[in-house]
């Protein structure tokens, strides 16, 4: 694989267009995704969690194109693609009797195939993602019976346990208590800043103060984007006021950085 | 993952590391193990009651003077050991399918036959045997029994895999659960009114499906379990190549490919599988029921584990299970004997309704 240098965009939609039954749900989306940390923000049904299924190859679309390190997204086989891109699901759809451990080794599932039997380098890369997410205390417990913020721990690890270098995450805080909230904001922003090769993180967040710790923003509503650009940018902080329709207000804490509130205040 | 290069990703792992917990595997390893060993005497023992259970039934007398007749090697060897082995083959067959079934379309409920191969074989077997009564008034009856006998296997078998690849078509390959699944339900019901269309023009040829299709072992001999046995050594070998794709599928389908699982070829490699273990059991010994559904139940209940695991273990329950229902068929209203796919159909039944009372549907 070619490492791209850190301005080349590492993801690129042109003219994407999707339709889900029957109704277009994006429109015409140009984006380009670079190394570092991208948090793709927007109101329900904007249409995030579909664009980043088009943007994982898992959705295709009907107009436009992905490119994935500058190659069109169908051309790259799916064992070879799962190498540079994991994708973490909203929501687990479970079922089966896997336990953590088994279920963080199918990560390496691009690297072994289908019988290949795990090496050294294989159970350090599970170890090492199950030691970030805080998930090694269950490895032995079944995925089934831990409760949702666990679980959703134990599906990044699964995730992380790829090494794949672009990592787009669908609501990866969903059902994480505070403390774990802020210890992913962390693990995200130093896997896209201090890590060698950078990371790509393209994540979809509900969670605005965590949003607002990424380097940049990609703001979609309505099925198309809005504004793109660093948190710290006044217009694109006004365009994420009015996307949310005025129930946020953005303004710099005392340390400067963006901080937001909910505007409850019928005013 | 290069992020460990920073100070704080190192210190936190390491600190999670030492956290290494009780070693909760072991339990799992030992539960695996008792249930083999389970299984295991259980096997024997339903090897032992079949080779007893003849004529006079469950009759360890009347077993004791048959081994001391000159008719031993006959009765024996050529007669119940076929069966009785042959029954475990046909379980082991069912329990496997089964086993695949629910992993590939993710439902705890799903049955081997759920694609079309239990109508495929059923317009099959009575396509031949209605053949068989219009062209019995040209040619020696004789002829048309052998005929009928070989005639049944292979339509059974081919009719299975035939209603199988129908279901495959109408559904445009094995990508999309749901249209397989709805597609194996148009099959199944325009299959069924074809057989019944058939046995209201030739109905001879509904007792002799009734005979075929209730499921039966008494058919078994030395060339059933040569095929059955092949087919399970391939089956067994094949599904433990495709372990993994069923373990990666129990995190949802996307999650599956996102893996590096090329979903489509793997899903029909899957079902070409349980297709081919579902109509060599059947072509044997007709349509058994829910031993394909209440085998990997089993397993999972009582020693659950990855699919390398689920896969041989139902395999080995299904085989149990089956010759305990043979010998129960053969041994309850001896000298007559029950289908065995009444018993199975019975005993499955029960257990389910139990499975429901306890702690509804899983």
């Amino acid at each position: 694989m070619t490492q791209p240098s850190s301005d080349a965009s590492v993801l690129q939609a042109r003219g994407l267009s999707v339709r889900l039954g029957g109704r277009e749900v994006l429109h015409s989306i140009d984006a380009a995704i670079r190394p570092g940390w991208t948090a793709l923000v927007g109101p329900n049904g904007a249409g995030k969690s579909t664009l980043l299924r088009t943007l994982a190859g898992l959705q295709r679309p009907d107009a436009g194109e992905v490119q994935l390190l500058g190659r069109s997204m169908a051309q790259w086989r799916v064992a070879e693609r799962a190498r540079h891109l994991a994708w973490l699901a909203q929501q687990g759809d479970i079922t089966g009797e896997l336990t953590v451990r088994e279920t963080v080794d199918l990560g390496r599932i691009a690297h072994l195939g289908l019988m290949g039997n795990p090496g050294v380098a294989d159970a350090a890369a599970v170890e090492r993602a199950m030691a970030l997410t805080e998930c090694t205390a269950w490895s032995q417990r079944r995925l089934q019976a831990l409760v949702g913020g666990e679980r959703q721990r134990v599906l990044l690890a699964r995730a992380l346990a790829t090494e794949a270098p672009l990592l787009l995450l669908d609501e990866p805080t969903t059902h994480l208590d505070a403390p774990h909230q802020v210890a992913l904001a962390r693990l995200f922003a130093r896997l896209a800043r201090y890590s060698q090769p950078r990371h790509t993180l393209l994540t979809v967040l509900h969670d605005l103060p965590i949003a607002l710790q990424a380097d940049r923003l990609l703001v979609l509503a309505n099925g198309r984007v809005q504004a793109e650009g660093p948190p710290t940018d006044p217009a694109l902080q006004k365009t994420l006021m009015a996307v949310f329709g005025g129930a946020i207000r953005i303004e710099p804490d005392r340390s400067g950085r963006p901080s937001v509130a909910l505007v409850l205040d019928q005013g | 993952m290069s992020a460990e290069a920073s100070p704080a990703g190192a210190s936190h792992s390491a600190a999670l590391g030492n956290m290494q917990v009780a070693p909760a595997e072991d339990i799992d390893v030992r539960r695996r193990r008792r249930l083999l060993l389970w299984l295991l005497g259980l096997a024997l023992l339903g090897v032992g009651a079949g080779l007893i259970t003849g004529a006079h039934g469950f009759s360890p007398s009347a077993f004791w003077a048959d081994l001391q007749g000159d008719q031993a090697g006959l009765i024996f060897g050529q007669i119940r050991a076929p069966r009785t082995l042959g029954a475990a083959l046909v379980g082991a067959l069912l329990g496997l399918s089964g086993a695949i079934a629910q992993g590939v379309f993710r439902n705890p409920l799903a049955d081997p036959y759920l694609l079309g191969s239990a109508s495929g074989a059923g317009l099959a077997v009575v396509l031949v045997l209605a053949a068989a009564a219009l062209g019995g008034a040209y040619i020696s009856l004789a002829t048309v029994i052998w005929l009928e006998r070989i005639g049944l296997v292979a339509a059974a078998f081919f009719g299975s895999i035939a209603g199988v690849s129908l279901t495959l078509m109408l559904a445009q390959g094995a990508v999309q659960t749901l249209r397989l699944l709805l597609a194996g339900v148009v099959v199944g019901v325009l299959l069924g009114a074809g057989t019944d269309l058939l046995t209201v023009i030739s109905p001879d040829a509904l007792r002799g499906k009734q005979v075929f299709l209730l499921g039966s072992t008494s058919f078994l001999g030395h060339s059933s379990l040569l095929m059955m046995g092949s087919g399970l050594l391939l089956l067994l070998w094949l599904a433990r190549r495709q372990a993994r794709a069923l373990d990666a599928l129990t995190l949802g389908e996307d999650s599956a490919i996102s893996l590096g699982l090329d979903l489509g070829r793997a899903r029909l490699a899957l079902v070409m599988m349980l297709s081919l273990g579902t109509a060599l059991a059947v072509s044997q010994a007709g349509l058994v029921a829910f031993v394909g559904l209440v085998a990997p139940h089993l397993v999972r209940r009582h020693a659950p584990g990855p699919h390398a695991w689920l896969l041989l273990a139902s395999a080995a329950m299904g085989a149990v299970l089956l010759l305990v229902a043979d010998v129960i068929s053969r041994a309850l209203i001896a000298p007559q004997e029950l289908p065995v796919g009444v018993v199975t159909a019975v005993l499955g039944g029960i257990y389910l309704f139990v499975l429901l009372k306890r702690r509804g549907l899983p």
